[in-house]
């Protein structure tokens, strides 16, 4: 595998695109796109939504992955698919409870 | 690839690299096995902050409002200053990465103590910050005072800001001294084309410490805010 | 160059004192050549001696329980000191034995051996994680002598954030660190065997051992950073009174047991995975064959490492999660008996028709086979909600994980370590005294927990210092029995130290079997092989292989037996 030199310029773009990213979130956290649109929730989507994409950015551009192999991708994809996991196995218990009834 | 290693007499090998460990062929296999075994270490990063992330999910859900209400404490404007700052050292960082592959010596010790100098400015704010809520007891605790609607709710919220905060803060201050042991190979010029892994591995540390906060931040200092 | 196949001797596996030097003469004998090692194969024999002194210690506090249980009432202790010495077995034996042993021990020696590399990717971190071990065996240490931690070794809250007296944090601490020399080992395997196979090693003609090394890691590089964090939360929750776990606190203890299981239930096959690893080296040698269905075993670990994931749930049937969770953990949880299974069944297809030998590895090996069958359908018994819900927290349980915690991961610890000692050693170990403890090993170990699953049956919780008058027969069979098991493992300790000054010298192949540690003398050099291998036949490969006169203790008078 040949050596891949990032250029300063393509990072300054990313560091850009993350500030604006920034800005962003915190310009929508103080909209109320739930009395606009009517989905209350649509608030934290757009936070999170924001905050997973300049993650994205930091991962492919400052962390080299656009640039590695298979592995260090299917590393990174096994640690999202366990953590969810573990969040979505959390959940379920939670979002669940007194669904059947008479029990728990 | 036998190549004679194993059998060559324990005397110096003039055509390796001075930084190649003997148990690897080549400095390549080397350089790949080091990244690799960085990603492998930051999936257990992962799963770290991830049970902790874990535990936030369920009580915000929870208790929505009294969480807003909590959050409504934190300073949003220290908080998004603090973002912006530990970007900019991530920019650095890749900077740090960049001159260290070009063989820049100079430029590697600057990028590195301008990451080291914008990690301690995040700390330093973070202090501001932790200060400002020991003086108006909101520290979790027997001097918890909470004037609001919900005070059982915010001192469980202040728990996992501060366990949350507090763990990243950890992983920064740990992180700044491995960089300050970087600094001694990258100011003897030890870095170039062919050796600078070092530097490449512990930025990726760097960035996912930065990726943890990018998502601390909405999620502790922008709930409810409109 | 091929790998090549060296003819034993014809005095069974024994040779003349071998000049060259290999990596216990070669390196230094110092202090610092042993204490600054990077040589895998020299952090290994260091474990081995930690394991060992840890396992004791794990294993004197189980006696003092069955002291106790030996009668009815409370006649040795109070309740509040009972408490303490399961806690202390538990914390023992899980995290400072069974976690570590096979991989920080057998694992660190042959993984790079088996691939043919001639060191793991990181040695120094390598060495890190034993001093890591210490330090947290240390702490742990410390914990017992203050007075040790009575919480049980899951740590349940909110007793140990709240009410336990005795020294949580100090424990908690101890077994972090250890979590932490865990997470070196499992990340430097995982590296190795994706960066360090030797040429021509490819995925499959890995010998089965590190197919369940790789697993095994993979399961500790994810689970255990999880309960690191939820151990975390709760000493900061007893130092600070952050709110998490404790429902005084707004904390929810439910939450706390999702977090602890989810990498406990996947620790579990930490400790099997290993040890079935080394069962599939044990049956392929010992019956001179091919292993029956070499992708599916290599399959069904990874498997197992996935699926064990997915099933914490079957831990907390009774703790308050919901039921429709239940449900789905039920189900779940039934499944990853499947790939234990699947194993179970090609170790057996191997036997068939095989060339048996009954060295000592052997009958650890077909001990290990039963005894699992055992344990794992028992486990697919409590699966069931319906069950379950009556034997929880009863003896049933109890029987039920030391069926495969000793019956079978330790038996594949000893089994494998008797494997491999001549390697390890360069030395020969009596085979009578060794199959005698082998035997005592399986008939005190029955005794011990066989009468447990009817104790549970009938409804004897666990952690109880007292039980009804009715339950004592049963109790001094099982006490009984552990003593018959603990007289099994001490024996190793005379004929294996024996054997270091006085056993025969070991050839190459003692055993006649196939893999490249086989290949390398025994004990290896320091770099592993003379010339660094490259692989051209698939594992197991018999065919080529003379039939080999098996060890002998230089007193027996049993015949050879050739196939």
């Amino acid at each position: 595998m040949s050596l891949h030199v990032v250029t300063p310029k393509t990072y300054v773009w990313i560091f850009l695109a993350l500030m604006v990213g920034t800005a962003l979130t915190v310009a929508a956290a103080f909209v109320d796109l739930g009395a606009a649109t009517g989905f209350s929730a649509l608030n934290d989507i757009v936070m999170l939504a924001i905050a997973v994409t300049k993650a994205v950015l930091v991962v492919l551009f400052f962390m080299h992955v656009k640039y590695s192999g298979r592995l260090t991708a299917l590393t990174i994809v096994s640690a999202l698919v366990f953590f969810a996991l573990l969040a979505g196995g959390v959940l379920v218990d939670y979002l669940s409870r007194g669904m059947v009834p008479g029990h728990m | 690839m036998p190549d004679g290693h194993a059998t060559a007499a324990a005397a110096a090998h003039p055509h390796h690299h001075p930084a190649l460990q003997h148990h690897f062929d080549t400095l390549e296999q080397q350089k790949e096995a080091s990244s690799f075994g960085m990603w492998v270490f930051l999936v257990t990063e992962i799963m770290f902050f991830g049970g902790l992330f874990c535990a936030y999910l369920i009580y915000r859900g929870m208790r929505y409002e009294g969480f807003a209400e909590a959050s409504h404490e934190l300073d949003v404007v220290l908080g998004t200053v603090n973002t912006a700052v530990l970007i900019g050292s991530s920019l650095t960082m890749a900077m740090a990465v960049w001159a260290a592959q070009t063989g820049r010596r100079k430029a590697t010790v600057g990028f590195l103590l301008a990451t080291g100098a914008l990690g301690l400015t995040f700390l330093g704010i973070k202090l501001v910050e932790y200060a400002e809520k020991f003086h108006h007891h909101h520290v979790p605790g027997e001097s918890f005072h909470w004037a609001g609607r919900f005070p059982d709710v915010a001192e469980q919220f202040y728990s996992l800001y501060f366990a949350m905060t507090g763990l990243h803060a950890i992983h920064m201050i740990l992180g700044i001294a491995v960089l300050i042991w970087l600094l001694v190979p990258a100011w003897r010029g030890r870095f170039d084309a062919a050796y600078h892994n070092p530097v490449e591995i512990f930025g990726l540390y760097w960035h996912f410490v930065d990726i943890v906060w990018i998502f601390l931040f909405p999620l502790l200092y922008l709930i409810g805010r409109h | 160059m091929s790998t090549e196949v060296k003819a034993v001797s014809a005095a069974g596996g024994a040779v003349a004192e071998d000049a060259r030097p290999n990596y216990l003469t070669g390196g230094g004998w110092d202090w610092k050549s042993w204490l600054l090692t990077k040589d895998h194969k020299r952090i290994g024999i260091l474990y081995v001696i930690s394991i060992t002194l840890f396992f004791f210690l794990g294993a004197l506090f189980a006696l003092l329980v069955r002291l106790e249980l030996l009668t009815p009432g409370l006649d040795m202790v109070e309740p509040d000191t009972f408490n303490r010495f399961f806690t202390m077995h538990g914390i023992v034996m899980v995290f400072f034995f069974l976690v570590p042993s096979i991989p920080a021990t057998l694992g660190n020696f042959l993984i790079p051996l088996m691939i043919g590399a001639k060191d793991l990717a990181f040695p120094k971190i390598n060495l890190a994680s034993w001093y890591l071990y210490n330090v947290g065996g240390f702490f742990t240490l410390w914990a017992i002598a203050s007075g040790g931690v009575d919480t049980g070794w899951t740590f349940y809250t909110p007793f140990s954030t709240t009410y336990s007296n005795s020294y949580v944090v100090l424990s908690i601490v101890g077994i972090f660190v250890a979590g932490f020399s865990s997470i070196f080992t499992g990340l430097n395997f995982i590296v190795t065997i994706h960066r360090m196979r030797a040429p021509g090693m490819t995925w499959f003609r890995l010998p089965l051992f590190v197919w369940s090394s790789y697993a095994t890691s993979l399961i500790i590089v994810l689970g255990t950073p999880v309960v690191a964090i939820a151990l975390l939360l709760v000493a900061a929750e007893r130092l600070f009174r952050l709110g998490i776990f404790d429902p005084a606190l707004g904390g929810d203890p439910v939450l706390f047991q999702h977090l602890f299981w989810f990498y406990s239930h996947p620790a579990v096959y930490i400790m099997i995975l290993p040890a079935m690893g080394v069962i599939s080296e044990l049956i392929a040698a010992f019956s001179r064959k091919r292993l029956f269905g070499y992708h599916f075993v290599a399959f069904a670990s990874i498997a197992i490492a996935v699926l064990g994931f997915l099933v914490w749930g079957h831990h907390m049937f009774v703790a308050g999660q919901s039921f429709y969770s239940g449900m789905v953990f039920s189900v779940l949880s039934m499944l990853v008996a499947i790939p234990s299974a699947i194993k179970v069944f090609n170790w057996t297809a191997t036997l068939y028709k095989g060339s048996i030998s009954r060295e000592t590895p052997m009958l650890y090996a077909l001990g290990f086979i039963g005894l699992f069958t055992i344990g794992g359908l028992t486990g697919v018994m409590l699966a069931t909600m319906g069950i379950d819900l009556h034997v929880h927290d009863t003896y049933f349980i109890v029987a039920h994980f030391h069926y495969i915690m000793v019956g079978g991961a330790i038996m594949g610890y000893l089994g494998g370590l008797h494997y491999w000692w001549p390697k390890m050693t360069g030395r020969l170990y009596p085979s009578f005294w060794s199959r005698i403890s082998a035997i005592l090993v399986f008939v005190g170990f029955n005794l011990t927990f066989f009468p447990q699953f009817l104790l549970g049956y009938l409804g004897m919780p666990r952690r109880y210092a007292t039980y009804p008058p009715e339950f004592q027969v049963l109790n001094v069979l099982s006490t009984a029995g552990a003593t018959i098991l603990g007289i099994g493992y001490l024996l190793p300790f005379t004929y294996l130290f024996w054997s270091l000054k006085y056993g025969q010298r070991a050839s190459a192949n003692p055993w006649g079997a196939t893999g490249l540690e086989w290949q390398t003398s025994s004990p290896p050099p320091t770099e592993n092989f003379v010339t660094p291998p490259v692989v051209t036949t698939e594992p197991y490969d018999f065919r080529d292989l003379a039939p080999q006169p098996s060890i002998r203790s230089p007193l027996s008078r049993e015949e050879e037996e050739y196939a």
